[in-house]
Formats: C-alpha cells, sequence, structure tokens
C-alpha cells in the first residue's frame, strides 16, 4: 500500500492547471503544424497561422491560450493500493483547480447554480471529477480543461440497433456540420458508442483524453476514426467554420457494450486549443 | 487558393459609410474604443431597455467585442481575451442593433433575426480567431470595467484597441461568410 498525502493531490492539480493553460501537448501541436501544411484555403490559412503564433506567444509568456480556461475536468485513476491521507481527496482537487486558477490569472468561469442566479463562484471550482479504481499503487490524475464554446456542440443521441454503423455516422457528421464554426476548429471529434446514457457521454469525453491523432487500438474502430475523419474534412467547414479542408484534425472513438435494445452514441467536440496535462503519483 | 484581399483600416465608432463599405471576405484591422459584453451583460442591457433605464453606455455606431478576459497579469492592459460563440447572444443583439449598435465581434453563425436586424440597421459581423486569445491580447491598450462588475469576466469593459485583426464575416447586406466559405469546399 502506498499514502498519498491529500496535499500532493493539490499541488499537483495546481500545476496541471498551469500548464494545461499555457502549455499545447506536443501532440497536438505537432498535428496542427501538420494539417496546416493540408491547408487550402486563405482564410483557413491565415486561422492556422494566428494559431501558431498563439502557441508560441502563451508558452514564452506563460499566458493561457485561450480566455475561456475552462471547467477544470480532473479524470483520476486510483490505485486500489492507493491510501489518501491528511484530507479529503476530492477537497484536495478542488482545492488544486482554485490555487492554480488565482495563480495562473486563469479565468473562473464557473455558475454556481445553473438555473436560478447563475451566480460565479469565484475560483472555478467545483472541478468536475471522474474516478475509476484500478489495479496497483499509482494515483494518475489527468485534467482536461474544457472550454464552452466547444462543449455547447456537443449532442447525444439513443439511436436504436436497425440505425446501425450508418446511422452513428451519419449523427457524428451532423453533429459537426451543425457546429459549423462555433467549436473553434479544427476540433478534434471525440465520439463514445455503446454502453447507457451515462456511460457514452463519459465516453466521449474520454476519447478526447487520447493523445492526440491516436488510433483506436481495434483496428475496426481505428478505420473508422480514419474514414470519418476524411469525411468530417469533406464538410468543407474548415478552420474557424470560414471555409477550408480541415475542419478536425482526428476523430477519437471509444466503444463499450451496450444493451440489446440500444445504440447510444455521444459526440465531444474539443477546440484545436485542446488542453491536457496529467501526473502519475 | 483565394487570395486575401488587402487589410483595410477601420476605426471606431463606425460611420454609414464605413459599414456600407465593408464585405464580407475582407480582412480588417480594428483601432479605437470598443466594448465588451457577453451573455449576462447582454441581459441586463436588453432588460434596461425595455425598462427604459438608461444603458451604461451609448450603443450608437459602437463595436461590442463578445469577451470574457482571463485576469489581467500585473503591468498588463489585459488577459487572454479571444472572441466567445456569439449565437449565445443572438436573443438579445436585434434590440442592440435597433438601438445603434453598429458592429459586432465574435466567433460563429448568426441566426436570421441578427442578419436581419443588421441589414435593417447596416451593421456588420466581424469574427476573430477563436482561441487565439494571448495573441490578441497584445493589441488591446487599455481595458476598464464600465458596469456590472458583480460579473466578473462578464462585465462591461471599454477596451483600447490598437489594430486588432478581424474578418468581416457577415456584412450589411446579409452576405454570410460562413455559408459561402465552406460551400467552396465542400466535396
Amino acid at each position: 500500500m502506498k499514502e498519498i498525502p491529500a496535499p500532493l493531490i493539490t499541488d499537483t492539480v495546481e500545476q496541471l492547471c498551469l500548464k494545461a493553460a499555457f502549455d499545447l501537448p506536443a501532440g497536438v501541436e505537432s498535428l496542427l503544424r501538420e494539417k496546416a501544411a493540408q491547408e487550402e484555403s486563405a482564410f483557413g490559412q491565415y486561422a492556422f497561422d494566428q494559431i501558431m503564433k498563439n502557441i508560441d506567444c502563451a508558452r514564452s509568456e506563460q499566458l493561457a491560450l485561450c480566455q475561456d480556461t475552462g471547467t477544470a475536468i480532473v479524470f483520476a485513476e486510483v490505485g486500489q493500493d492507493v491510501h489518501i491521507t491528511g484530507g479529503d481527496f476530492s477537497e484536495a482537487v478542488h482545492e488544486g483547480v482554485r490555487r492554480g486558477y488565482e495563480r495562473g490569472y486563469l479565468r473562473k468561469s464557473i455558475c454556481g447554480d445553473p438555473l436560478f442566479d447563475r451566480k460565479n463562484t469565484g475560483d472555478n471550482t467545483p472541478a468536475v471529477i471522474h474516478c475509476e479504481i484500478v489495479p496497483g499503487d499509482a494515483l494518475r490524475l489527468s485534467l482536461l480543461p474544457k472550454g464552452g464554446g466547444s462543449e455547447n456542440m456537443g449532442r447525444l443521441a439513443m439511436l436504436v440497433p436497425s440505425a446501425g454503423l450508418a446511422g452513428v455516422k451519419a449523427f457524428v457528421l451532423e453533429t459537426v456540420t451543425l457546429a459549423g464554426g462555433n467549436p473553434c476548429p479544427p476540433v478534434i471529434v471525440g465520439v463514445g458508442v455503446g454502453g447507457t446514457m451515462d456511460q457514452v457521454a463519459l465516453l466521449a469525453k474520454r476519447a478526447l483524453t487520447r493523445s492526440a491523432g491516436g488510433a483506436n487500438p481495434d483496428p475496426r474502430y481505428a478505420a473508422l476514426e480514419a474514414e470519418w475523419l476524411a469525411a468530417v474534412n469533406a464538410t468543407g467547414i474548415g478552420p474557424q467554420g470560414l471555409g477550408g479542408r480541415v475542419t478536425a484534425l482526428a476523430v477519437h472513438i471509444e466503444y463499450r457494450p451496450t444493451h440489446i435494445t440500444q445504440l447510444p452514441v455521444a459526440v465531444c467536440l474539443n477546440c484545436h486549443a485542446a488542453r491536457f496535462a496529467e501526473a502519475v503519483l | 487558393m483565394a487570395e486575401i484581399r488587402e487589410i483595410k483600416k477601420i476605426q471606431t465608432p463606425l460611420t454609414d459609410d464605413a459599414a456600407n463599405g465593408l464585405k464580407a471576405g475582407d480582412m480588417v484591422s480594428i483601432s479605437g474604443v470598443i466594448y465588451t459584453a457577453r451573455d449576462a451583460a447582454h441581459k441586463r442591457l436588453v432588460q434596461a431597455l425595455s425598462d427604459g433605464a438608461a444603458l451604461p453606455f451609448d450603443l450608437e455606431g459602437q463595436i461590442i467585442y463578445y469577451v470574457g478576459p482571463c485576469p489581467a497579469k500585473p503591468g498588463q492592459a489585459i488577459g487572454p481575451c479571444g472572441p466567445t460563440t456569439s449565437f449565445r447572444m443572438d436573443a438579445y443583439t436585434p434590440a442592440l442593433l435597433d438601438c445603434g449598435l453598429k458592429g459586432m465581434i465574435g466567433k460563429g453563425q448568426r441566426t436570421e433575426p441578427v442578419t436581419l436586424a443588421m441589414r435593417r440597421n447596416r451593421a456588420v459581423y466581424f469574427a476573430a480567431v477563436g482561441g487565439a486569445a494571448a495573441v490578441i491580447s497584445k493589441c488591446v491598450r487599455e481595458a476598464e470595467v464600465i458596469a456590472f462588475g458583480d460579473l466578473g469576466p462578464e462585465a462591461i469593459r471599454r477596451l483600447v484597441v490598437e489594430d486588432f485583426p478581424a474578418i468581416v464575416v457577415i456584412d450589411a447586406d446579409g452576405t454570410d461568410q460562413y455559408k459561402i466559405g465552406p460551400e467552396a469546399y465542400r466535396k
């Protein structure tokens, strides 16, 4: 058994907030550079040029890449042989978010109540925390700060089995097309298929934690990812929705077993500023 | 590949002539005073109009920038401040256009009531590159909260900008780059 002090979790989350906000993952940046070379439209090239300048500026000056520094979504893989000491796990995560967003001059974007007063909590808490118990004695903390512009364009459908592969693909393409320029393309398209209503939404979100452009290990799903990426890029939406060849950088599909009556599908879009950081304790 | 036309320099406030001279697809660089407002501030502005109360600034000829900036670091005028998605303001926008608002900076498509109100009032919608927030903050010289400070990032700020880069996406005739751009590249 390994003991992990709660204050270490707070410090780690604080660091993840800063790193994610200022410094795009290397995989996203190299994918952006690769796709920029394929863009034919003048506005698309202009958008890529601004995006690249912004990445350099944010990194060198330690500024947020995007003013929407997002909802702090934390994925925790907790080894079953871990014992967290000296504090409450969730509160340790929230405190890390509180400190990171304050210290990094990041925007606080969370409303305490969605319907009535919509008052800003002032410290970007609460974080959204997804925990999974896994074998071992390590604690993996991953932070996906998720901007509202792309998150608002996500959709979920409880399709039925007769809809089949064609129905799922059509729903994905419809979602990207309806989103247009709103989610800040070029996007990463996270797709969840199967499971239940709650699980499929989380699958789509988890698909965005995969290293950008990495293929599903199942070759059938990897082939779908390549095919759907080509289909998304044939829409012509292009960078920022102004017209062009590169609407998406990647399509990531995650799937789970599902009920005999069901074919759930969820699409979660991430903007080009696909921020992510993780640490293992 | 279509070439980008020259960059047109524009000064705020916008006159009718200036607005009429801008066409969808024009690259512009905006200098002068612009005002920030987004969801919560729009709700209050439109509420003030329906109550017959005074607005915190005169809309005539002005440009509203849809943005909720990050806090400024010491010594900087403003934090990162890229555009937010515009359609969330669409329920409120026609009322503001009918009161003299002449331009909006944001990102993403608008709905028909907005484009109709734009044509009626000869107004222009500009897009800035979403997610380029750090770079965009470099062209903001001054920022001051002038209303609704309790809204934090959603407060109304008066910005002085110099060479703010944007693209005319919907012009005063209703021509829409978000429609014509993708059509040209659809396979």
